[in-house]
């Protein structure tokens, strides 16, 4: 049904219509109100059959997860930024022992310096650990990509993250479609666990590997994640067909057909581009943009062909890297046709807003044959600041 | 045809709750709306900023508003230590919570330019009768809905209908109350003034 | 659930002047075996022995219906070096410090599904437990998960070469407090009651006991299992290797810490203290500490009298604490800080 709700409100009502039997919570800003409500649903009786535990921790609320997905329960958590780095350990525990938990993570920047806004720098610092990570372009998007989830993950075993832009998403009141109890019970089928705990078939899950077959375990990981790409893309084909919505998928391309330069972005900039996008195209400027929905497993042979043909190619990098480039940028630099020139900036990091004005600015520098300065080209800094803070340094004894 | 508002006020005086209303007002009304709090820790007493984008075509961006046509002060303390003026529009309006004139706030910070005009309302004041609290934010966003006319009095009453579904009926009707008070009194006066 | 017959009773797994029902889990001829022969412990190790028996008492007593969750540690390592496994039982390893927390998952996975007659018990070493595990296990404490916690208690974290833990006794030779220069070994001061932070909790029920009474032990599981809620048992169980000891004689160096009075066997529910095991014939600390080599400096040549005295007080500041001479908590006694 057509509502203005909150997107963590709308968030945590699909979820509860998804029927996870565990939920773990712990709050951190900004999911907090995701677990709330969720805890409202159980409460008032709304959501049945649900165990809503209190966990001590994120690492804690993980960590259950792990073990009543093993128990054969659907599960679901949710949390950002520290709160991620703090269960890291069990990320790569929960996809290398195959259990389909969906977890939200209400994208945040991560400290030293502490800051609670929102950029990638959380989701895309876990991006090898074997989860599938999704990135939702509006609260609409937000919604019915933790339905597809909870169907990609327990049709191939592997944990789900469903990322929604901290504060800009998960805090905006807008209208959202949320899908009814009866629509997702037709699309989403009851948890069949490929093995659980059960007295009666006692497994051993956990067991240690050593160098004589760890390998070939991981081998076979990187190819259920592969093989993941053609079933997210299928899932997202069926939800069209049953809720009537383009949501999810691999990309998310807008107007690069004939686009001379296509803004390459994850999250909701992808609304903040496309505007700009509109604005270029009316001022005669052939403009694109094209969003990465799903980051892991990464769709190399989906974007190449997005790019194909395309001149210029500007990826925004919300988060930090210290290699030769930004995270987004450097998966896109190393897929892209030969034909394209591959720009990368850094914006918007720590909660800057990216704006529509400074989107349109961006494309137009790259026409008039701007090139980035240096590894890494932090587009919306202050450079007063900066210059002001370098000449300092630099001239401590 | 578009509306963008900006409300600035301090924490714990409704900024967030004014957005909402507004924008399920608008949403009551067939039109698209987006409200955005600027998000912070939970404070109360620090400034904080909210946003209410209205629009008649559906909303994709999320970048926070550059160019409000309305911006609302639920603070005048506000005015001489925040950039509340911003990239208020040409012939944009300022809604400021007081019961002083523009002309005696121009001393506190109320720097008006070209075609920018500001309506002053009692909005604490008419909060405090009716609500026994000074909490403005309904009675501001009534004057606001007087002012723009795109979104009806009737639909920002079903919109405090939707949101305070926890209030008495105490509270509830005093809420619908001054908003209608709020929303006559600035009504009267731009029409007085026209 | 002690025997009259001190002797063959209490300290003989299998017997036959017992009667049926006084017989001991482990010496039935059609027992469990949880955990089964092909694992790759140590000789003499403690905590293999425990884990036999604590577990075929805990599926017994629920009549197979049990799930096991365990920590990274010894037990998990030498369990199930893949493709094998020596678990007969469902049993599920997550990480090192998350076992409380896994095991809380399952057991509201259970609630959830409406098979909650399907028990769920956790296991760690006192390095999963009482360090990096005490943040998770607190939590199910606090919360009152349905799910019994077991502690095998080697002092140390000896699956990664004998390292100091939160649990290692004062005075211990480990791999990182080695006893160099004028130094004792592991300090004094140091360390925890992890069986009183779960009293502290007021859990419906904490125990003590050792390998060294196997019919203790298995009373105390049973006991637990008997119970809902969370549950928790810390078990001594000597470790060959690490506490440099003979591994024919990991059964009576348990019986000789019990006797020192360094390891009071009691039973706590709810916070208080009901039950406690009296010494039946006192020790002292240094009959308990020459065997270990991890003690070897404390008798070296001119030896460290000292130390040895300062264990000896510790010693009898538990025994007037927890009344292990008399049967009765001494309520006169010395109340002191959480000192393991």
């Amino acid at each position: 049904m057509r509502r203005q709700v909150e997107g963590s409100k709308a968030v945590a009502e699909t979820v509860a219509r998804c029927r996870p039997t565990v939920v773990a919570a712990y709050p951190i800003s900004p999911q907090t109100h995701i677990v709330e409500r969720l805890s409202e649903l159980v409460t008032v009786g709304e959501l049945t059959s649900c165990e809503y535990l209190m966990v001590e921790s994120e690492f804690g609320a993980l960590s259950a997860c792990i073990g009543a997905s093993a128990a054969g329960a659907r599960t679901y958590t949710a949390t950002a930024s520290q709160g991620l780095l703090f269960m890291a350990e069990a990320l790569p525990n929960a996809s290398g022992l195959g259990l389909p938990i969906v977890m939200t993570v209400a994208n945040r920047a991560i400290g030293a310096p502490i800051n609670i806004w929102n950029d990638h720098s959380d989701a895309l610092s876990q991006r090898d650990s074997g989860w599938v990570q999704l990135f939702a372009s509006s609260n609409q998007e937000a919604v019915d990509l933790h339905v597809q989830a909870f169907v990609l993950a327990e049709q191939m075993s592997l944990p789900v993250m469903v990322c929604m832009d901290g504060f800009v998403l998960t805090h905006a009141m807008e209208e959202i479609d949320v899908p009814e109890q009866d629509d997702v019970d037709a699309f989403l089928p009851a948890f069949r666990p490929r093995q659980w705990l059960d007295p009666d078939h006692p497994v051993t899950i956990g067991a240690m590997v050593g160098p004589d077959a760890y390998t070939e375990v991981k081998y076979l990981m990187a190819q259920r994640q592969r093989r993941t790409l053609d079933a997210l893309a299928e899932v997202a084909d069926r939800f069209r067909g049953a809720f009537g919505r383009d949501s999810g998928g691999l990309l998310r391309p807008y107007r690069t057909d004939d686009a001379e330069v296509v803004l390459v972005v994850m999250g909701s900039v992808w609304g903040t581009a496309a505007d700009a996008v509109d604005q270029l195209r009316a001022d005669g400027v052939r403009a694109g943009v094209l969003g990465v929905t799903c980051y892991r497993p990464w769709p190399g042979d989906a974007l190449h062909d997005a790019l194909s043909g395309i001149a210029n190619a500007v990826v925004v990098n919300r988060a930090v890297a210290t290699g030769p480039g930004g995270v987004l940028g450097q998966d896109v630099h190393v897929c892209a046709p030969t034909g394209t020139a591959v720009r990368e900036v850094v914006m918007g990091l720590g909660g800057r807003p990216v704006t529509r004005a400074g989107l349109v600015d961006l494309v137009c520098d790259v026409l008039d044959g701007w090139e980035p300065a240096g590894v890494l080209d932090y587009r919306d800094l202050d450079e007063r600041v900066a210059q002001r803070e370098l000449a300092r340094e630099e001239a401590l004894p | 045809m578009t509306l963008d508002v900006r409300i600035h006020g301090r924490g714990g005086q409704g900024v967030v709750t004014a957005a909402e209303l507004l924008s399920l007002a608008a949403f009551d009304q067939g039109l698209h709306a987006q409200a955005l709090p600027s998000f912070g820790s939970e404070r109360t007493g620090a400034p904080v900023v909210s946003y209410c984008r209205i629009d008649d075509k559906p909303i994709r961006a999320h970048d926070p508003l550059d160019a409000p046509q309305v911006v609302v002060v639920q603070d005048p303390t506000l005015l001489r230590a925040a950039d509340v003026l911003d990239g208020l529009a040409e012939d944009g309006v300022v809604v400021v919570n007081s019961a002083r004139t523009p002309a005696e706030l121009a001393d506190a910070g109320l720097r008006l330019e070209g075609h920018q005009h500001a309506v002053c309302l009692p909005a604490s004041e008419l909060a405090r009768e009716r609500l026994g609290r000074p909490l403005p934010n309904t009675a501001l966003i009534g004057a606001v809905v007087a002012l723009t006319g795109i979104v009806g009095l009737p639909a920002l009453q079903e919109a405090i209908r939707q949101r305070f579904t926890t209030a008495t009926d105490d509270v509830l009707q005093a809420n619908l109350q001054l908003a209608s008070d709020a929303h006559d009194l600035v009504s009267e006066r731009e029409h007085h003034d026209a | 659930m002690t025997s009259e017959l001190y002797q063959i009773g209490t300290f003989a797994a299998g017997n036959r002047l017992l009667e049926e029902d006084q017989r001991t889990i482990q010496s039935s001829r059609d027992r469990g075996n949880a955990i089964t022969s092909g694992h790759r412990a140590c000789r003499g190790c403690g905590e293999a022995l425990a884990a036999r028996v604590v577990l075929d008492a805990a599926q017994r007593t629920a009549g197979g219906r049990m799930v096991t969750v365990n920590a990274t540690g010894c037990l998990e390592v030498f369990s199930t070096p893949y493709p094998e496994s020596a678990w007969q039982v469902a049993w599920l390893h997550s990480l090192f410090g998350n076992a409380a927390a896994v095991a809380s998952g399952v057991a509201a996975a259970l609630r959830a599904t409406g098979r909650d007659d399907i028990r769920v018990v956790a296991q760690a070493g006192d390095g999963g437990t009482v360090d990096i595990g005490l943040g998770c296990l607190s939590g199910m404490f606090e919360r009152n998960d349905d799910v019994l916690f077991i502690c095998y208690d080697n002092q140390g974290y000896m699956n990664t070469g004998v390292q100091r833990s939160g649990a290692t006794p004062p005075a211990a030779s480990t791999a990182n407090t080695r006893p160099l220069g004028g130094s004792v070994g592991n300090s004094f001061g140091t360390g925890k009651s992890l069986p009183q932070i779960a009293m502290a909790h007021e859990i419906p029920y904490v125990a003590t006991a050792t390998v060294a009474d196997l019919h203790d032990l298995e009373a105390k599981v049973v006991k637990a299992m008997g119970i809902n809620g969370a549950r928790y048992l810390h078990l001594l169980v000597p470790c060959p290797l690490g506490w440099g000891t003979q591994s024919a004689e990991t059964v009576r160096i348990a019986r000789l810490a019990v006797r020192s009075g360094l390891f009071p066997v009691f039973e706590a529910e709810h916070g208080t203290v009901t039950g406690v095991t009296p010494i039946r014939q006192p020790v002292p600390v240094e009959d308990y500490l020459r065997p270990q080599t991890r003690f070897a400096h404390l008798f070296r040549g001119e030896g460290r009298p000292e130390v040895v005295a300062a264990l000896q007080e510790r010693a009898d500041r538990y025994i007037a604490r927890f009344g292990l001479l008399e049967g009765e908590p001494d309520e006169a006694a010395p109340k002191d800080e959480v000192r393991t």
